[in-house]
């Protein structure tokens, strides 16, 4: 079997996907959240790579390379955040996130 | 055009924040908690320098550093918006901030830098150019969102806002990598040529993801579920931040972006842009009604009003963006002053936020009454105030573009977000006088006093706005 485009693709979907559906569906623990956020952006990675290969073009992977940065960046301020808020409330579990409201 | 001469001559605002904001961290890593009021005050001058240049600059349209930026008269009319809302903001905060022992010089620096990632997005010409705009403004933002650390509920404001800002952020990219492999190329306009006849699906969801990311930015409804938390929580000079100047971003390139990189397939963008318009200004209207808490109503506020601005853009043509564009500016001007009012609301030292708190200002504070009580008709969109020509601009621009429904449902929400509006300027004006609000700041009582003075004259005189905003949206087309 080759494998092609369509198999990078359908990859980075399924990631996507369980990307999207683990921020969502996850009740338990704003880390896994941090993990999804992660998810996503390989998936998006994923997609790139395969199509920067594909069209013969490299533009996609600077594009990846760009995306890999700044997702350093943005876990960075993610988990600064979430230490601010763990020092406030001692928890970091979802459910308890609900302060606000209305 | 060579890399110096381009950063001098279209790209200069640009250049002056980048250098300013890292001359302003060095100065407060040196100076330390004294550095605060210095770095506050040279953060404003800077922005005021970068809308001179804007205005004193180059009037021609130019692609910059490869195609990745376009400097044109779109992205200069945004770009002056956007300057005054984070001008406005950075001079309105400084009392409260110093009140609430939040007096750090990190804030302007984290204005300038979201300022900065606002300019970027507003002119960004390929996707990558937009993506790294766009983390720039909402990585400031997040940190800007969690300022007061020692509160509860504004890191709880950061976290969500962080949470489902890098979902927004991740479904954007999802569409920019759909878009890049279909299209084959990152620039907007070579999207545009790519598209011939049928667009393929890829193209289709791509612009789907891209727009979903888009509308999280702008509060737009059904991406909206962070803003009402947020603006609560936040400590609310951040919140008159959020409510003004990434608001003009976020609609500024989704502009561009559709007019630009889709002009193909009208039909499709149309559709998605009318579906969130109608949610948003339902939204705004029904939600709004219950609140009782001043910033979550101008969160609701602030939803419809995106909506509003959509409409113009759901038409697709150069009225509806020049609808699109006076809309921005009209609303920029009302929620400052919106917030001018909200940042004055104070009771022996401790800020209020209650709307039943602003019980019978009008016999405590007249002056600040009637102002609070124009910005809420103009809100409203009341004649001859100026919300209400914002409005009409866009509506005129749906029904001449044949979207009869649209203008309807348009003109019904706004008839009923005109209640909790009234309501307020029933409990100003005819409630029992609760206890009276502090002596504020000058700098409050000027914007609330100038921005009412736009909203009440801008009938008299409005050719200057309209005619930019036209000179805008034709440099789009």
């Amino acid at each position: 079997m080759v494998v092609g485009l369509t198999h990078y693709l359908v990859v980075a979907a399924i990631l996507f996907t369980l990307g999207v559906a683990g921020i969502i569906l996850n009740r338990k623990n704003i880390i896994i959240i941090l993990m999804s956020v992660e998810l996503i952006l390989l998936s998006v990675n994923i997609n790139l790579v395969a199509f920067s290969a594909s069209l013969g073009d490299l533009t996609g992977q600077v594009f990846a390379l760009f995306i890999l940065t700044v997702a350093a960046a943005e876990a960075a301020i993610g988990l600064a955040i979430l230490v601010t808020y763990f020092r406030n409330r001692g928890t970091i579990a979802v459910e308890d996130i609900n302060s606000l409201k209305g | 055009m060579s890399f110096s001469t381009a950063l001098a001559h279209h790209f200069l605002p640009e250049t002056i924040l980048v250098l300013g904001v890292l001359a302003l961290i060095l100065i407060g890593a040196w100076r330390g908690t004294r550095a605060y009021g210095l770095v506050n005050e040279l953060a404003a001058g800077l922005i005021g320098l970068a809308i001179l240049a804007l205005f004193f600059g180059q009037t021609s349209q130019a692609s910059l550093f490869e195609g990745a930026f376009v400097d044109d008269a779109f992205a200069r009319f945004m770009k002056v918006l956007t300057l005054i809302g984070s001008l406005v903001t950075i001079l309105m905060s400084r009392d409260y901030l110093q009140r609430a022992r939040l007096g750090n010089f990190e804030f302007p620096a984290l204005v300038l830098l979201s300022t900065i990632g606002m300019l970027l997005l507003v002119s960004a010409d390929n996707l990558i150019a937009l993506y790294l705009g766009l983390e720039l403004m909402s990585l400031a933002l997040y940190v800007a969102a969690a300022f007061d650390r020692d509160d509860a509920r504004a890191s709880e404001a950061g976290l969500k806002y962080f949470v489902l800002g890098a979902l927004s952020s991740g479904m954007l990219l999802y569409g920019a990598s759909l878009l890049y492999g279909f299209a084959g190329t990152i620039s907007f306009d070579g999207v545009a040529k790519s598209i011939t006849g049928a667009p393929p699906l890829g193209v289709i969801f791509g612009l789907v993801f891209v727009l979903a990311g888009l509308a999280f930015k702008m509060s737009a409804a059904p991406f909206h579920m962070w803003t009402p938390d947020v603006y609560e929580g936040a400590p609310t000079p951040v919140t008159a931040f959020f409510a003004s100047a990434p608001k003009m971003a976020a609609v500024a390139i989704t502009a561009r972006i559709v007019v630009t990189a889709f002009p193909g397939i009208v039909a499709q963008w149309q559709q998605i842009v009318i579906f969130i318009a109608v949610a948003s200004m339902l939204l705004g209207a029904f939600a709004a009604i219950g609140q009782t808490n001043i910033k979550r109503l101008m969160a609701y506020s602030s939803i419809g009003h995106m909506g509003f601005a959509l409409v113009g853009l759901a038409a697709g043509n150069e009225a509806g963006v020049r609808g699109v564009a006076i809309y921005l500016a009209i609303y920029l001007v009302m929620t400052l002053g919106a917030f001018a009012a909200i940042l004055q609301m104070r009771v022996e030292g401790r800020p209020v936020e209650k709307i039943a708190d602003l019980s019978g200002l009008s016999r405590n504070n007249g002056t600040a009454a009637f102002f609070l009580a124009m910005l809420m008709f103009s809100l409203a969109g009341v004649p001859p105030l100026a919300g209400f020509f914002a409005k009409y601009y866009v509506f005129l621009a749906a029904v001449d573009a044949g979207l009869y429904a649209l203008a309807i449902l348009g003109v019904l929400a706004s008839a009923i977000s005109a209640f909790y509006y009234l309501r307020v300027v029933k409990v100003i004006y005819f409630d029992d006088p609760a206890p009276a609000f502090d002596h504020s700041p000058l700098s409050l009582r000027a914007v609330l006093a100038a921005s009412t003075l736009f909203l009440l004259g801008f009938w008299l005189y409005p050719a200057p706005v309209v005619e930019a905003a036209t000179a805008a949206a034709k440099s789009l087309f």
